[in-house]
């Protein structure tokens, strides 16, 4: 426990220090935590409830919208607004703006929350691949919806409330709200997990018919899952916007085959169903693609495609579950004779 | 005793295949039911009507005097009224504790409670029902990892853990090593009488199901053949013809 203990302790205090130790990193790591927002929520279903859903990008270009609107529409009219498409139209305060960030992100977190309320109970009537496609469905038919409307700016997208803040500091800002929020996951699920619903959505992962068989109330526990990760995604979504200043719906909030396939990559990396695995796959990931988008652009995604295959042919259940083959122990897989009676 | 389950007239086709024709039957209250036929008699369908599985095209099925016939698996199961799997089912990723409090009574709990952790009690009933059945050695093993009767066994021991009012069991025995069978049934009869659960049980085993049931009934081809003491289905011609082939 000590031990552990001191672990968070050296990663909390190596997430504070970092963009001060490596200022010209800060974006980088950014993202870093931006990947391992996006895919510990996805681990939510797809690892440990054993939905995998392809659309939980809709969360996310749904929080960067709802996170516009409101830091947006609190002191504009936000059709006004995405007309004259530039802000210096409307001249923004440094306490406009912070209300802005302080209310959209959480608000942008639960909008999307109730968006999975709404609609989970008619996804979930899908299973397996079913759930995928339809959940992609839904990713790709908001992306297009959202690009026809007017008030929303349409396919040219929406600018954000210009910061208040040096663009280094703004970078600094906006790292911390990424890490914050990352942290806050982390330690929510850690305690998450621990809890019977964590149980209950394994028990659904494992054999569903088995954990209707005994009672227990599967849609409820779905519902809730996939909209307590909606939140975060939302919330990270809504960071994203105020990161990227203007953004477009259909290849920066919508972004199905970019962020929406990298969070399944990332966990498919790590290792599904595990508290680790999704935030190894992250850094893993975000090493690989970076070096690939660098030194051999244009290749790229021939590369990203040769990961993906290599994992799904040869690695399936990721680095944490390729441990748990192995070292078995480390995991307390045993035979435990201690006091047993019979 | 009164009848705790009351079946009466349910019919359930699959296609033209009649699986189920006007079958009416009671389970006693605190007793041992067997149900017994030839393969493709019925049994499980009959079963799969009882708990929900599928819609029965007519009849009814009473369950503490509360018609379920219209009800879904999971809100019958909170009801106390349990089944188990002839292809035995578990949670195959998680230990053999956390497959056991994961079937803790979902009836008893609130959503609040699914956000707390079990108790030191909850893990101590585990723990002693998984001693109970003999899997305490391998408490911490991945469920998929035992072998099919070791997982039999588990299932059953989660089934307890629910705390039903009545037990379906679906072949408890079957897979299971012969020599195994008599601790097997020790266990069934003390579920009865200690934990006071009603069971009603599939079987192929004729030494098992003659053993412990106090009432049994005969399916084949999708009609109630007959039924009463085991002494009377022993003897019974018709069941003997079932058996045998005759028809």
């Amino acid at each position: 426990m000590t031990k552990n203990t001191l672990l968070y302790a050296v990663l909390v205090a190596a997430t504070v220090a970092a963009p001060f130790l490596f200022p010209s990193y800060t974006a980088f790591l950014a993202t870093l935590w931006l990947f391992i927002i996006v895919a510990l929520t996805w681990d939510m279903t797809g690892g440990q409830m054993g939905y995998n859903s392809l659309g939980n990008i809709f969360f996310y270009g749904t929080g960067m919208y709802t996170g516009a609107v409101i830091a947006i529409g609190l002191y504009f009219p936000v059709g006004e607004w995405t007309d004259a498409s530039r802000s210096e139209v409307f001249s923004v305060t440094a306490s406009q703006y912070y209300t802005g960030m302080i209310i959209g992100i959480p608000g942008a977190g639960l909008f999307c929350g109730l968006c999975a309320f709404i609609i989970g109970p008619l996804f979930f009537g899908l299973r397996g691949p079913y759930f995928a496609i339809g959940t992609l469905g839904l990713a790709i038919a908001a992306g297009e919806i959202v690009s026809n409307i007017e008030w929303l700016g349409g396919g040219q997208g929406i600018s954000m409330p210009h910061s208040p803040l040096h663009p280094d500091f703004e970078k600094v800002l906006i790292y911390f709200l990424y890490a914050g929020l990352g942290v806050v996951l982390f330690g929510f699920l850690r305690w998450f997990y621990s809890t019977r619903f964590g149980a209950a959505i394994n028990a659904i992962r494992d054999d569903e018919e088995k954990a209707e068989a005994m009672g227990i109330h599967t849609l409820r526990y779905k519902t809730i899952t996939w909209a307590i990760s909606a939140v975060f995604v939302g919330m990270a979504g809504a960071i994203s916007a105020f990161q990227l200043i203007h953004f477009e719906p259909l290849e920066t909030a919508y972004q199905t085959i970019n962020l929406g396939i990298f969070m399944v990559v990332c966990v498919l990396l790590g290792g599904k169903g595990t508290l680790w695995g999704p935030v190894i796959g992250a850094v893993l990931f975000h090493v690989f693609k970076e070096v690939t988008w660098n030194y051999i652009l244009g290749g790229q995604w021939v590369a990203l495609g040769l990961l993906i295959v290599i994992i799904v042919v040869f690695f399936q259940d990721g680095l944490m579950g390729y441990l748990k083959h192995v070292r078995p122990g480390w995991f307390g897989i045993k035979v435990d004779t201690k006091g047993a009676t019979s | 005793m009164s009848a705790i389950i009351d079946v009466s007239g349910v019919s359930k086709s699959f296609g033209g295949v009649k699986a189920n024709t006007d079958i009416s039957m009671t389970v006693e209250e605190g007793g041992i039911t067997g149900l017994i036929g030839p393969n493709g008699s019925g049994k499980t369908t009959l079963f799969n009507s009882i708990v929900g599985y599928h819609p029965v095209d007519g009849g009814s099925i009473r369950f503490e005097g509360q018609e379920i016939s219209k009800m879904l698996v999971p809100e019958i199961a909170r009801l106390g009224l349990l089944r188990t799997f002839q292809q035995t089912r578990i949670y195959g990723e998680m230990n053999c504790v956390e497959n056991m409090l994961i079937s803790l009574p979902h009836r008893k709990l609130s959503i609040w409670d699914a956000f707390r952790r079990n108790t030191s009690e909850d893990r101590e009933r585990a723990e002693h029902l998984l001693d109970f059945v003999g899997l305490f050695e391998k408490r911490w093993l991945q469920a998929s990892s035992l072998s099919f009767g070791q997982q039999k066994l588990l299932e059953f021991a989660m089934a307890l853990m629910n705390e039903p009012t009545v037990l379906l069991l679906d072949e408890p025995t079957a897979g299971i090593n012969p020599t195994l069978i008599n601790g097997l049934i020790d266990r069934l009869r003390r579920a009865n009488t200690e934990f006071s659960i009603t069971l009603f049980i599939i079987e192929h085993n004729m030494r098992v199901i003659m053993n412990m049931a106090d009432t049994i009934y005969c399916l084949a081809h999708g009609q109630m053949l007959a039924s009463g003491k085991p002494e009377e289905i022993q003897d019974d011609q018709r069941v003997i013809d079932a058996y045998l082939g005759a028809h």
